[in-house]
């Protein structure tokens, strides 16, 4: 009997049985695919991406990609500026980042870590040019042909398939990608020699990258085009430091006399501290080397008011310590959200649950009315209620409780933001509370008395903790709700009674800071599932009844 | 038999009325009077007030009229929780966020008794259920069994005069309940207490009380103790729910003292025991129970009638065998005969005669 079984076509029952099932499967999962498709588009993938800006850290080495390369070598707590190559490095990156106009957005990012480099970088951006012009003037005084276009194509494009730098022309197509967010791999009218950029390497690489952003961003052919001045800074190092007596590919008599005319070289460190003094200091330098990784846990540290320096996690300046405060006092307000609609939705849920059908139906409807207001208009009845010169105000006034000259402030703070949140989150509680409490018969009240228990007594012992879960629900979703709510606070909150939410909104639309309003967010989702797992473990999420 | 208040009596309901909308009488003239210890049980149809007298007794119900007393002291202003008196429920009604333990300890608490104490009367009110291991358990861990023994144990367990059972076994199969009715009025003897039992199952009610009262339409048909109230029914509506009954529809046309003559709709004539009807011409409607119909003719007393039957059905059931007749146009008439060795098995199209004592037959209200 060791056979397997066989289904009556002789097959064996395994292998029907199991494509019997997988044709359920299948047919259950064409079901759901749309829905799942549309869970995976507008859920999952958003917030994929948003937890993963909150690391997200390349613009720093895609603007500066050998900044970064030849900062690494650089000791930071010696004291000493950055050597002469690094400064070289900042001159050619920053040149095509400004070229691309992407300079200003590295300076911004920076900005987030050290205050002053958003305008340092603006400002070096435009005063590079000048750095070039000094030594493309000579150059171009020297020989007219340096003015020409035509000059540089001849002397580092190909002259043959053979003589092609493939690896350096993709090495400058992938660069200018990632710097400018765009592929990059349109045709060239150009490419690289090998002799010539084995020659001259700066000024090859500089040609080369210059020939494919105008080629593949604007659009135009590098054969009849301009350099920019920074390859003529290029040309001028590269003379400095190799000989070109021997070469003797296209043009090279015009290297020959531009090598014996010895052009001036501008020292770049000074020319940058004559740009701006801060890059004499190792200030920026510093806070590029730090954030210099494709990861970062920066955003984190400063959405919990700290930074991370070169000398490791410090906390901010105390003036700029806010965040903490603000986590602390979402939680605490969201906290007595829950505790006030608690209070508030328990004695509805009993009415609810033992009132006659008819009785019930009615009040159910009133707590569901809310619903069926809009959001806005609901907290802006609350604006109209609580205002100083409110409805509420206006009354106390009038019964004379409280003076003209003294209105209540009930508005703008966190008094105003916890009673419009707890109303508009009410229903939340009532429900799930509502239908725990169905579910208790009326005869554990009456076995409680039967046994001598008063009706504090039977209440306190027997309904409720069996209305506990309920409560636990209930508490889940209004806090999650509340936690990270955001149209109420925003409106009546003023600025002591906002959320973290209101926070990242701001870095969302106004300061434009995602990498931080990801980590905000990703640490509010944390702690959500934190709260979640933790619920779990000591109520059980199985005890949670909805409905 | 009448149940007026004695001022002996432990329980007394004394002309009560209930009515829950302001229209209907639910309960309609209540009297009843318990002395200390009996076992009395509320039997009667589905809807006929059976626990709204248990919740006006338990105080979850006023009564709109009349007085209920308890030790000769009205309670009708008296809050459940003062009142007590244990109460075991149908669904049992056990906390299902405690122990069995907790749950029996819960009334001691409140009585504010120490732990010590309350450990061991907790432990004392398991063992009269044998329950002793399942202290710790949650009533979900247990059986339908087990849940209404500590039901019961817990409205023991403070020891309470008198003790409500609203159809305590009502959910439970055969074989269960017949062993908890046994230890139920066990108990019940053993402890002195006073008890009243409400079910729906005759059998239930006849083999666990000292008294019954049959409840219909909101008031006491008859409260007797169980014998009287199979061999004795007052009137038909008990005669029919109690046990199983033949009837015979017709006119008194003879009485004299405590034996009558009637006779039946088909023309038939039989002898009875006036119960319900005082005079000639009055119909009735005549009650016998199957076991006391007679077949053997020198069982007879020689001047009764006797009845011609036909034979329709011959039912062997084991113990007993249950023979359908047709008497006098009835075609439900049942004999039930003991399989005794030399009792005869009637085959269907027999004819045979049959009778009975004149006092086994009760002349009640048509
Ligand atoms: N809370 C109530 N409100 C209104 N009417 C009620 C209420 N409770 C019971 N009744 C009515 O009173 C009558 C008697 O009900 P009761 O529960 O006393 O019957 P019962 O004899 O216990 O029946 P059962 O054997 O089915 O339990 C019924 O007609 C019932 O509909
Ligand atoms: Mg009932």
């Amino acid at each position: 009997m060791s056979e397997a079984m066989m289904a009556a076509d002789g097959t064996p029952l395994k292998r029907s049985l199991a494509r019997a099932l997988r044709r359920q499967k299948l047919r259950a999962l064409g079901l759901i695919a749309p829905l799942l498709v549309f869970v995976v588009i507008t859920f999952i993938v958003p917030i994929g991406s948003m937890l993963f800006r909150s690391v997200e850290n390349d613009i720093v080495s895609n603007t500066l990609p050998m900044t970064v390369q030849s900062l690494a070598r650089w000791d930071a707590s010696s004291g000493a500026l950055p050597d002469e190559a690094v400064y070289e490095a900042m001159y050619f990156d920053m040149f095509l980042a400004a070229e691309a106009k992407r300079h200003t957005r590295l300076g911004t990012r920076l900005n987030y870590e050290q205050t002053g480099l958003s305008s340092l970088f603006r400002q070096s951006g435009r005063a590079l040019d000048d750095i070039g012009k000094e030594t493309q003037r000579p150059l171009e005084k020297l020989n007219k042909a340096w003015k020409d276009g035509e000059t540089w194509h001849m002397l580092f494009n190909a002259t043959s398939s053979a003589d092609t730098n493939a690896a350096l022309l993709s090495a400058q197509r992938a660069r200018i990608a990632r710097l400018t967010d765009t592929p990059a791999n349109q045709e060239v009218n150009f490419a690289p020699s090998t002799a010539a950029t084995a020659l001259l390497p700066k000024t090859g690489r500089a040609y080369t990258a210059w020939a494919v952003y105008v080629a593949t961003q604007d659009g135009r052919d590098p054969a009849t085009r301009d350099p920019w001045e920074a390859v003529a800074t290029a040309l001028a190092l590269d003379l400095k430091t190799v000989d070109v007596s021997g070469y003797s590919g296209p043009g090279a008599e015009l290297l020959v006399e531009a090598q014996s005319a010895d052009l001036p070289v501008p020292a770049l460190s000074a020319a940058f501290a004559d740009m701006d003094e801060d890059w004499a200091t190792d200030v920026p330098w510093k806070t590029i080397q730090t954030h210099s990784g494709i990861y970062t846990s920066g955003y984190f540290l400063n959405a919990v008011d700290a930074q991370k320096t070169p000398d490791g996690v410090a906390w901010q300046p105390d003036d700029k310590q806010i965040l903490q405060k603000l986590f602390g006092r979402t939680i605490w307000m969201s906290l007595m959200i829950t505790f006030s609609c608690i209070a508030l939705g328990y004695p509805i849920a009993w009415l609810l649950a033992n009132l006659p059908m008819r009785k019930a139906n009615l009040l159910l409807i009133l707590v569901l009315l809310p619903f069926w207001t809009s959001l806005l208009v609901r907290t802006s009845a609350w604006k109209v209620m609580l205002q100083q010169q409110g409805v509420i105000n206006d009354v106390l006034v009038w019964i004379g409780l409280v003076d003209d000259a003294n209105r209540l402030i009930m508005i703008n703070n966190q008094f105003g933001t916890i009673v419009a949140m707890t109303h508009i989150l009410l229903p939340f509680m009532i429900l799930p509370m509502y239908s725990v409490m169905q579910t208790i018969p009326p005869s554990y009240l009456r076995a409680a008395k039967s046994l001598g228990a008063t009706n504090w007594t039977a209440f306190w012992r027997v309904y409720f903790p069996q209305s506990v879960p309920g409560i636990g629900a209930g508490s889940i979703l209004v806090f999650i709700l509340a936690i990270g709510y955001y149209i109420t606070p925003e409106i009546v909150g003023g600025t002591k009674g906002v959320f973290i939410s209101n926070r990242i909104a701001y870095h969302i639309s106004s300061s434009l800071n995602w990498g931080l309003a990801a980590a905000l967010g990703s640490i509010l989702l944390a702690a959500v599932l934190v709260l979640y797992w933790a619920y779990d473990k000591i109520v059980g999420i199985d005890n949670v009844k909805l409905g | 038999m009448a149940n007026t208040a004695s001022d002996q009596a432990f329980v007394a309901f004394e002309r009560v009325q209930k009515s829950y909308d302001g229209e209907t009488l639910v309960v309609k003239d209540l009297n009843l009077s318990m002395p200390r210890g009996e076992f009395l049980t509320m039997l009667g149809p589905s809807g006929s007030g059976k626990t709204t007298c248990l919740m006006m007794l338990a105080g979850f119900e006023t009564a709109t009229h009349g007085d209920i007393r308890l030790d000769g002291v009205s309670i009708n202003n008296i809050p459940p929780h003062k009142r007590g008196i244990g109460m075991v429920f149908q669904n049992y009604a056990l906390f299902p966020h405690m122990t069995v333990a907790e749950n029996l300890s819960f009334p001691l608490e409140v009585r504010k008794i120490g732990k010590a104490e309350r450990e061991e009367k907790v432990m004392r009110a398991l063992g009269m259920v044998q329950m002793q291991d399942f202290a710790g358990r949650r009533p979900a861990q247990l059986s339908g069994g087990q849940q209404q023994r500590i039901a019961l144990s817990r409205a023991l367990v403070f020891e309470p005069e008198l003790v409500l059972m609203d159809e305590p076994l009502g959910a439970l199969d055969k074989q269960l309940r017949e062993t908890l009715q046994f230890e139920i009025t066990k108990l019940a003897h053993e402890l002195g207490i006073t008890t009243v039992y409400v079910t729906h199952d005759q059998t239930e009610a006849l083999t666990m009380s000292d008294r019954v009262a049959v409840f219909d339409d909101g008031r006491i048909q008859q409260l007797d103790p169980p014998d009287t109230l199979y061999e004795e029914p007052q009137n038909s509506f008990v005669a029919q729910f109690i046990g199983e009954n033949n009837t015979l529809m017709g006119k008194v046309t003879k009485i004299s003292g405590d034996r009558c003559e009637v006779t039946l709709d088909s023309g038939d004539i039989i002898d009875a025991k006036p119960v319900n009807v005082s005079e000639v011409g009055q119909r009735t409607r005549v009650s016998i129970r199957p076991e006391r119909v007679e077949m053997d003719k020198t069982r007879l007393l020689p001047d009764v009638h006797s009845l011609k039957a036909e034979v329709l059905e011959f039912i062997y059931m084991g113990d007993i065998f249950r023979t359908r007749l047709r008497v006098a146009g009835n075609e439900d008439f049942v004999i039930k005969t003991r399989n005794a060795p030399d009792q005869v098995r009637l085959t269907p199209g027999t004819q045979i005669d049959i009778g009975w004592l004149p006092q086994d037959c009760r002349a009640l209200d048509a």
